[in-house]
């Protein structure tokens, strides 16, 4: 079965070149700011991935970027090397939403109760992890911090080698090789049964349990698949911020990544790379001017851009790339006629 | 005894509370099905107007009870005119949208007011109960909450403007039949709900520093009070969700601390989503208000 | 006597106060073409959407066996799995995708990656959707939306097909072009067909049910039940109603 417009397909010319890009910018400029662009395009993949393509949109994503912070915060702490850290990083937020994520579905609650419901969870943790100032709350040897958070730890090392702190350049290296890696996986998951079940089930989820698919698993897996990724996310920006915070629980976070998702494009895999680095290098520059507060240009461009597109966002977009599709394919039919005569057979699939 | 007594009148005044903040959010999602998430900044700016008008020695009493519900039901009529009136229909994109509105007005408010903590003074000073000083405001929120709910379910029940809210909350076409454009309704009804969530906020002034943040506490209580109490039934269900979660939150609170008491009403209300997917009212008041 | 395929023992199902499925006994042989019929209300839909699981029943409902297995209580995705194709009365396809997309999210779950390519050619083929195929479904009328579900159903090579009002909103030869697809269905898998176009299954010929005010009226083959006069009478009855 060849590619379907609405998956889109891996383009590997503009993939090597935004690693090559990737790869060369350290020479060009600091790394610091860059680094937190590519774990904000991470954590918004993550969500774009599940939002764009299997229709489940999470209202507190922040819930899995903050657990995989904490995480490796506290485990950190108390192992002292940080390969194990970042695994339980990706582990623990999966294994969360997993829980959450089966409860929801398989009792098949509707897409206005699942934003409830998890934006409930991320305000939870928040309220939580904000209340734990002292020395009573702890994990083994790591004191929660409750509102002034955990400062000091170490941050990722090569893996076997503790002394072998990975902080400055380096870090940014692995937060686009990570990036890179994610946006890979994503693209191998959307061109397998998988990834075309998820979208089916977007389109009509009653067709497709009608079709014999388990809907619910289905959902369950890929926010597990989601929540890991934010979660990973979560664990190289505790790294690059050298403290975890309750903030990364807040409801302020959660509808940041939403509007980069929307803003960026949803439906696609790059348009929340390319919206999470544009937003959040907008918000860097506004954060260091109290004229306009951030708020202010963020809620802005949210009502924009949910108005502005009339028929919706979902559609809109998809209607938009299957029209581009469409007219790609057309342009190759009138281009091609002889290698479509020979390779008919090929074609048909 | 005594305590008994306060434990009590604590509950009243937490399910008060939580039916006050909700009580615009409940109308306005049990007519159009609409997910107003910057209520919480409704109510927001009912306190700040208050503030504002306190500060110009303007009385008090008249300015959270007429002046903010005024001031916000403005405001809530040119976001409904702007904003909500091309979302109907579409409740993932009102919820995004209106989360887009809320962080505007946070950032509108920051500017004009800054961030830092602002307090109004209460105006009814504290009694005792027993060996216990009891906050006099306290049963005063109690009593507003009381009365507006009850005008709320008289006006539905024994008005004609009620009957044609109560048609418009079955189908647009209810209403249009009746001879009334749903449009209309659906403009009244949101600018209603904003002006009850104003008043809310006016009267909630007084209790604890405002910040521009305010509204989130807001937000996520009056959120979770009116998806669980359901779309069905708005008054009866809002106000039994509202009992659940102020009793419990109080209950808990009391043993183990008020932060846990939040936690505890929070995972309370994922259970209830979870088991009654039409809300309380949809479970148990399926005949109407 | 051979085995029944499909049969339920007093299923009854209760909507408040309204029965809407009165302790009704069916049942079906292998390979059988079956209509069931009645004016609206009958309780035929919700009979239908007994069998597929739409309904989630226990066992105070009665008892649905399909091929001897008891599925109260399975959902639909259970019972598909088990062999069956549904189709339902408002045509439920994935609007967004083109028909081979929906076709092959039909076949690919009864059949490995390489086979569902060929068996959404043969599908296509069948149904006859060769210049639909690479549109958008949502695009199509409302018969063609039709055809591309009972392609759907048929992609996943099912034993039992359950078809709930097929000839909705298609006329003419369309409807002849259904109902000689829906024999060639018949060839290898017992068919239910449920609708209230009586010319439509006039032209079936299969032996039909009927069902009124939630219980069936009669049984039997076509020249016997459309020509009688309680059928006649139930049917012109609702509509003078």
């Amino acid at each position: 079965m060849k590619t379907w417009p609405s998956i889109g397909r891996l383009r590997w010319g503009w993939f090597l070149t935004g690693a090559v890009t990737l790869l060369v910018l350290p020479v060009f400029t600091d790394t610091h700011t860059p680094t937190v662009l590519l774990i904000w395009a991470l954590f918004a993949l993550s969500l774009g991935l599940m939002w764009g393509y299997a229709g489940l949109l999470s209202f507190g994503h922040s819930a899995y970027f903050g657990l995989g912070a904490y995480t490796y915060a506290v485990a950190v702490i108390n192992i002292g090397e940080s390969t194990g850290p970042l695994l339980l990083a990706i582990l623990i937020p999966a294994a969360v939403a997993a829980v959450i994520g089966a409860m929801m579905f398989y009792g098949r609650i509707s897409d206005v109760y699942m934003g409830v419901i998890t934006l409930v969870v991320t305000l939870i943790l928040f309220k939580f992890m904000n209340a734990t100032a002292g020395d009573q709350y702890a994990i083994g040897d790591a004191r929660l911090g409750g509102f002034n958070g955990m400062p000091g730890f170490h941050v990722l090392n090569v893996p076997g080698l503790p002394e072998a702190s990975l902080f400055g350049t380096p870090m940014y290296y692995v937060a686009a090789a990570v990036l890179l890696g994610c946006y890979l996986l994503s693209r191998w998951i959307l061109a397998r049964s998988f990834g075309r079940v998820l979208v089916g089930i977007r389109e009509n989820e009653a067709r497709c349990e009608l079709l014999g698919y388990s809907v619910p698993a289905y959902k369950t897996a890929i926010f597990t698949i989601s929540a890991a990724m934010a979660g990973l996310a979560g664990c190289l920006f505790a790294n690059w911020a050298e403290i975890v915070t309750p903030g990364v629980f807040a409801l302020k976070s959660a509808a940041e990544v939403i509007i980069w998702v929307i803003v960026g494009g949803l439906g696609t895999l790059i348009g929340p790379v390319l919206g999470a680095m544009a937003l959040g290098m907008v918000k860097l520059l506004l954060g260091e001017q109290t004229v306009i507060d951030n708020s202010l240009i963020l809620g802005a461009i949210l009502v924009v851009v949910v108005l502005a597109i009339p028929r919706g966002v979902v559609p809109a977009v998809q209607g938009w790339w299957r029209g581009r599709a469409r007219v790609r394919a057309q342009r190759k039919v009138h281009a091609r006629p002889r290698r479509r005569l020979q390779s008919a057979q090929a074609e048909r699939v | 005894m005594d305590y008994t007594a306060v434990v009590f009148l604590e509950i009243l005044y937490m399910i008060a509370f939580i039916a006050l903040i909700s009580a615009g959010l409940a109308i306005v999602f049990g007519m159009m099905r609409v997910i107003n998430l910057a209520h919480g900044e409704f109510v927001m700016l009912g306190g700040y107007t208050t503030l504002a008008c306190e500060r110009a020695g303007i009385d008090i009493w008249f300015a959270m009870l007429v002046i903010a519900p005024l001031v916000v039901a403005l405001v809530g009529l040119v976001v409904e005119r702007l904003v909500i009136r091309f979302l109907y229909g579409r409740m993932i994109d009102a919820m995004l949208a209106t989360w887009g509105l809320s962080l505007l007005l946070i950032g509108v408010v920051t500017l004009i007011f800054g961030s830092s903590a602002v307090s109004v003074p209460a105006p009814i000073p504290g009694y005792q109960l027993g060996g216990y000083q009891m906050g006099g405001y306290n049963l005063f929120i109690i009593g507003v909450t009381l009365l507006v709910y009850l005008a709320m379910w008289l006006t539905l029940r024994y008005t004609r403007v009620g009957l044609v809210a109560r048609g418009a909350m079955q189908s647009a076409e209810v209403a249009a039949s009746l001879g009334y454009n749903p449009r209309t309704v659906y403009m009244i009804t949101f600018t209603v709900g904003a002006a009850l969530s104003g008043l809310a906020g006016g009267i909630l002034a007084p209790l604890t520093g405002l910040l521009p943040s305010s509204g989130g506490a807001y937000i996520a209580e009056a959120f979770i009070a009116v998806i669980t109490g359901g779309a069905g039934a708005v008054i009866a269900g809002t106000l039994a969700s509202s009992g659940i979660f102020g009793a419990v939150q109080q209950l808990v609170s009391f043993a183990h601390g008020p932060v846990l008491g939040d936690i505890v009403m929070l995972a309370l209300a994922i259970i209830l989503l979870r088991l009654m997917p039409q809300g309380i009212s949809g479970r148990f008041f399926r005949n109407g208000q | 006597m051979s085995e029944a395929v499909v049969e339920t023992i007093e299923l009854t199902k209760r909507f408040g106060g309204v029965t809407a499925v009165d302790r009704v006994n069916f049942a079906l042989q292998e390979r059988e073409l079956r209509c069931l019929i009645g004016p609206n209300g009958a309780g035929k839909s919700t009979f239908f959407k007994c069998l597929t699981g739409q309904y989630r029943l226990d066992s105070g409902n009665g008892r649905v066996l399909i091929r001897g297995g008891d599925v109260i209580g399975l959902r639909p995705h259970e019972i598909v799995r088990m062999g069956v194709g549904i189709k339902t009365q408002v045509p439920s396809v994935m609007n967004g995708l083109t028909v081979m997309e929906n076709l092959w999210l039909a076949a690919r779950r009864a059949h490995g990656w390489t086979r569902s390519g060929a068996e959404v050619q043969r599908v296509i083929e069948e149904v006859g959707l060769g210049e639909l195929a690479r549109r958008t479904v949502g695009e199509l009328a409302h018969g063609q939306r039709q055809m591309v579900e009972i392609g759907i159903v048929l992609a996943q090579e099912p034993w039992l097909v359950l078809l709930d009002e097929p000839a909705a909103g298609i006329t003419g030869a369309e409807v002849e072009r259904l109902v000689g697809l829906i024999r060639q269905i018949n060839q290898n898998a017992t068919v239910i067909v449920v609708d209230h176009d009586m010319e439509f299954v006039r032209m079936l010929g299969a032996r039909i049910t009927v069902f009124h005010q939630g219980a069936v009226l009669t049984e039997g083959p076509p020249e016997k039940v459309l020509s009688d006069a309680r059928v006649r009478e139930v049917y012109i009855g609702n509509r003078a109603r």
